[in-house]
């Protein structure tokens, strides 16, 4: 790839990007090699903390780059200056389009009301952040040895998603008494018996009660461990909160993906469109990797089983400028999550234009179902709820330091996994020290408490 | 703001990253804790009979990858999900999530395949950590030394005798000492470097180990795959112990013959059972072949315990013989549909033996995880008999 032309193309991009109505904070492009990409993807954020967990993923996605299924041709970073990691071995064409696509993010992540939200309370430093968590849990392993950490982490990380966004990121601890109620002594009856015995009245105003922990059930679990577990370290709370930290920021990139792709698509096919500056040749590559990429269904099937985000989200955007204007377009990418735009924006027409449909999978049989636009709708959204993860919550701290989690099996339709919910019982056991209880249902219906140990 | 390349480094130089893949370091770790959690199940693992792979000094071992557990909902019996393309309602197809062959045409999938991971285990390394595990005695030889030592190389010192002056290593020496390059190089005293040597142990003298098996009609095939099992891993053991080990294989019906070790697995007999005829062939071949003053010997003997009435004294003779000779005489019992505990024909010869004081010991091995049970038993009962005599 000639450096020079592609320098010259991000300038002239980016011009046309902002005379179009996008407004972006400045991003650090580079260009890495492929092995490095792929970590990136499996680690989410450049520098990462270690964890045997990712060697998991990353053999995986070795597999699957091995049987040509995936391949990355950019990942970038929300942040003032963004960082965007473009794969070294893109073709100039497909450099072009990545560079169009990239702003599109940026614009996204700048102007989206979630994304403002969560960079407000991550700072908008999380690489540099994520990398002093690496750098501090590189010492841990120093200091305590790698079992002690990875027991830590082995907790927090099964934990990752449970987090609260709705609180703050730095969020203090539950207020220690119950706020005395106020006594209302100006009806009668009050007075009255306030002259009859003073002292008796007094007292009642006087006794603080002790809050319970937690006051009301309590979904940041990350949160909840690093605060209140009755013996741990200040060096495995402070991982407890790295990991949240992480988690707060992997938050909206998970709850927009359909809104957020789709976004940075339409963006690189518009720009590419109206950037005359390119060389034919190089359109008509970078025409056809965006085909691949928005590509609704694998290119051997006829049939999926599962959307692509990024097909998705461009047709939707497409539309939604055709109706409503840039203006219109500009207001929903600020304001909306997945939720809402899908809710709002997937309409019926749209949804028989592309074909998309609702199945029923039982017994090894998949039967597809008669169209129905808002269960349409749930279907797409139903992995999204609650950061991908079952409704638990931290229910009662018992006086002995018993944890008390429940499962909130009305909000998920039916009860947890019962192996894999022991496995993190005893993830969690061996950081929390003390007895941990959870209750779900069973495969009836029927209240069900598992325990570590 | 819209470099390419980072500005403040220079271009040339290696980026960090192509230096350290953390994907590859936390896949080792992976790597390592599954190799910790086969080692914990070892025993159970290697129980398993499809293990033993002829003469091979690695075994390999499936194991499926390790998950990192999170909270995740029961699978449900029914579940809905959307999806794009041409159907109809009310169109069915195979779910390729449960079906789906790799190579099968149909809907692209929906979940990641499992992959599995081989293994490949060293038996040395096997049987060690299985002696620690265990806490298996270490045999006690009866014949020769129990060890002897030999010299081998290890390590350079500045004095030595001349013989042993290692050239290539002075030289480096040397070359340290100057450091530049381009001067004439003088050797002193200081640069010399001799090679050491240091006496390390080995394990003792030779041994023979003789596994009779009954092949008559009453053994079914699982009870000779039991009874190979536990003579792959006996052997193993007594490797530990032995530099030279020979094995020899006998099968016996109501005649014996002596079988090279991988046509032993395969035969399979008819009829009726004499065990003194396998005993008498193994007489013969050590009268043959090995001398027991200069030789230990062991016999592993398995059988379904039936033995035919009238052999009873012969047998008893040609065992008590054996006996007198070998360190050790161990029967296993390999009856899996019937579990008999040794109240057998040949469970009472055995016994027999061990009331006259001879080193011996029996086992019933049922079932495949009591493969090791077996092992555990016979290298105690080998240790107490050692000691004992």
């Amino acid at each position: 790839m000639s450096e020079a032309a592609w320098q010259d193309y991000v300038q002239r991009i980016e011009e046309l990007a902002s005379r179009s109505g996008l407004s972006f904070d400045p991003v650090e492009f580079e260009a890495v090699p492929d092995s490095f990409m792929m970590e990136i993807a499996v680690y989410g954020l450049p520098v990462r903390m270690p964890h045997w967990s990712f060697g998991l993923r990353y053999i995986y996605q070795l597999i699957q780059r091995h049987m040509g299924h995936s391949r990355l041709f950019e990942v970038v970073f929300p942040g003032n200056p963004g960082h965007a990691y473009l794969a070294s071995g893109n073709g100039l064409a497909e450099n072009v389009l990545v560079t169009a696509h990239v702003l599109g993010h940026a614009d996204f992540s700048r102007n989206n009301l979630l994304f403002q939200r969560c960079q407000r309370q991550v700072s908008e430093h999380i690489v540099e952040h994520a990398a002093n968590h690496a750098r501090q849990i590189q010492q841990a392993i120093e200091t305590h040895g790698l079992e002690r950490v990875e027991t830590v982490l082995d907790a927090a990380l099964a934990l990752e998603q449970h987090i609260d966004i709705d609180q703050e990121l730095r969020r203090p601890r539950y207020p220690q008494y119950i706020e005395a109620v106020k006594t209302v002594a100006d009806d009668r009856f009050r007075k009255r018996f306030a002259a009859l015995e003073p002292a008796a009245a007094a007292a009642g105003a006087e006794t603080r009660k002790r809050a319970p922990v937690p006051p009301h059930p309590e979904r940041d679990l990350l949160w909840f461990v690093a605060q209140y577990a009755p013996e741990m370290d200040s060096w495995e709370r402070d991982i407890f909160l790295a990991v949240r930290e992480e988690s707060f920021y992997f938050y909206p990139v998970f709850a927009t993906q359909i809104m957020n792709e789709g976004w940075a698509s339409y963006w690189h096919a518009r720009l590419l469109r109206e950037a005359a500056f390119i060389p034919q040749q190089a359109y008509l590559d970078a025409v056809k990797c965006h085909s691949d990429v928005v590509r609704p269904v694998a290119a051997d099937s006829q049939v999926a089983l599962n959307l692509n985000p990024y097909h998705l989200g461009f047709a939707m955007w497409e539309k939604i400028v055709e109706e409503e204007g840039m203006d219109g377009a500009l207001a929903i990418r600020a304001q909306d999550d997945d939720f809402g735009f899908i809710r709002n924006h997937l309409t019926r027409e749209l949804a028989e234009e592309l074909e998309l449909f609702r199945y029923r999978a039982r017994d090894g049989q998949i039967r597809v179902l008669e169209p129905d636009l808002n269960a349409l709708h749930e279907a797409i959204l139903a992995p999204k709820y609650n950061f991908g993860a079952p409704t638990v919550v931290a229910q009662h701290l018992r006086a002995d330091g018993t944890l008390e989690l429940a499962h909130d099996h009305s909000l998920d339709g039916r009860g947890l996994d019962l192996e894999r919910s022991r496995r993190v019982l005893d993830y969690l056991q061996q950081v929390w020290r003390r007895p941990v209880l959870l209750t779900t249902v069973n495969q009836a219906g029927l209240v069900l408490e598992l325990s570590a140990p | 703001m819209n470099t390419p390349t980072d500005t403040r480094r220079p271009l040339d130089a290696a980026r960090w990253y192509d230096l350290f893949s953390r994907g590859a370091r936390d896949w080792l770790r992976h790597d390592e804790k599954v190799r910790e959690s086969v080692r914990k199940h070892l025993p159970q693992i290697v129980a398993g009979g499809d293990l033993i792979t002829g003469g091979a000094r690695t075994v390999r071992v499936p194991v499926k990858m390790l998950e990192h557990y999170h909270f995740r909902l029961r699978k449900a019996q029914e579940s809905q999900g959307a999806g794009q393309g041409k159907v109809k309602p009310g169109d069915v197809f195979a779910d390729p999530a449960q079906a789906g062959g790799p190579g099968e045409k149909g809907p692209g999938g929906r979940e990641e395949g499992e992959v599995q991971l081989l293994l490949e285990l060293k038996i040395d390394d096997i049987v060690d950590w299985l002696w620690e595990e265990m806490q298996l005695p270490n045999l006690k030889t009866r014949v020769g030394p129990s060890e002897e030592s030999e010299w081998v190389r290890e390590g350079w010192d500045r004095r030595g005798a001349r013989s042993r002056l290692d050239r290539r290593r002075s030289f480096k020496e040397l070359v340290k000492r100057r450091g530049a390059p381009g001067a004439i190089p003088t050797f002193t005293d200081e640069d010399l470097r001799y090679r050491q040597l240091a006496r390390r142990r080995r394990p003792a003298v030779r041994a023979a180990v003789f596994f009779l098996l009954d092949v008559s009609g009453s053994m079914s095939d699982r009870d000779r795959k039991l009874a190979k099992t536990f003579f792959f891993w006996t052997v193993q053991g007594l490797r530990r112990e032995y530099r030279s080990l020979e094995t020899v294989f006998v099968a016996h019906t109501t005649e014996a013959w002596e079988f090279s070790e991988p046509e032993f697995f395969q035969v399979s007999g008819s009829g009726g059972t004499v065990a003194s005829t396998g005993f008498a062939k193994v007489q013969e071949i050590i009268d043959d072949r090995y001398n027991p003053a200069a030789c230990n010997i062991y016999l592993f003997y398995a059988s379904d315990g039936d033995n035919s009435a009238s052999d009873c004294t012969q047998a008893g003779e040609g065992l008590a013989a054996i006996a007198a000779d070998a360190c050790f005489a161990g029967y296993v019992e390999v009856s899996s549909g019937l579990s008999r505990q040794l109240d057998t024909e040949t469970g009472r010869l055995f016994a027999q033996l061990a009331a006259a004081g001879a080193a011996t010991g029996s086992y019933a091995l049922n079932d495949f995880e009591d493969v090791w049970d077996a092992v555990r038993h016979f290298f105690s009962a080998e240790s107490r008999a050692a000691e004992g005599a």
